[in-house]
């Protein structure tokens, strides 16, 4: 099955990030497709490169980083909710791109399912 | 938002459109995914796909009638909601069961929306390809 992954929530505040990763992984790892992943409202702070977790935690960004680029996902922060909050390509982590909602909505049109992970 | 990519019509193709909802659960401010829910219809619109939008919970403030932010000093974008049917927003749909519970009747709720049970919002969820709830 050809899934999308939204997620609007940030990392460490809320365990979305953390639900949405896993279900990747595991969608992944049963030969599904996931044809993107999309960061919106505070899920765009997900895609900071600039988070330093103290070491016995896990460290959101690079675990995503390091799945998309390894499964070479399409991943894609909303340009209008990261400029809210800071987020540019200055400190965007990397394997993810900035761009427009249009990107979303492409996701929902060509996926079979797309899931959003927050509140 | 200008330099999003609009498809033209040659992406259209004469395909079935799909069906995206909207269900709006927390009221105006206080958060912000209402606003940014809404900053998604109004991109998606130009995909010309079948957007419908469904109000429940706090969500259903909303639509209140005569919502002032002054004091708040935060933008007053309820009122686009009022004005979303250009943009191919052909249904607003609202919770009578959330409305009640807050002490609320249609006449507090700006012109243009539909209150329906519980049950109708059940039937149009059902049958949506995309739900995205802000």
């Amino acid at each position: 099955m050809k899934f999308a992954v939204l997620i609007i929530e940030g990392p460490y505040q809320h365990q979305a990030s953390d639900s949405a990763y896993h279900f990747t992984h595991a969608a992944l790892k049963k030969g599904h497709e996931i044809t993107g992943i999309f960061f919106y409202n505070d899920g765009v702070y997900n895609a900071t490169s600039l988070m330093t977790p103290p070491q016995d935690d896990r460290h959101i960004s690079k675990r995503w980083s390091e799945l998309i680029q390894q499964y070479k996902i399409d991943s894609i922060a909303c340009v209008a909710a990261a400029k809210r909050r800071g987020i540019t390509e200055s400190n965007l982590a990397a394997g993810t791109r900035i761009s427009g909602l249009g990107q979303l909505t492409e996701l929902g049109i060509n996926a079979d399912r797309l899931i959003t992970f927050g509140d | 938002m200008a330099d999003e990519n609009i498809p033209g019509d040659e992406d259209a193709g004469g395909e079935e459109k799909v069906k995206f909802l909207f269900i709006f659960k927390k009221a105006p401010h206080g958060t912000i995914y209402p606003y940014e829910g809404l900053e998604v219809i109004l991109i998606m619109a130009a995909y010309e796909q079948e957007i419908t939008a469904a109000f429940v919970d706090d969500g259903v403030y909303c639509l209140k009638k005569g919502q002032d932010t002054t004091g708040l000093g935060i933008k007053e974008f309820a009122k686009t909601f009022k004005v979303l049917e250009p943009y191919g927003v052909e249904h607003l749909y609202v919770d009578r069961a959330s409305l009640e519970a807050r002490g609320l009747t249609e006449e507090d709720m700006v012109a243009g929306v539909e209150v329906v049970e519980a049950e109708e919002i059940a039937a149009v969820i059902s049958v949506q390809k995309v739900v995205l709830p802000f």
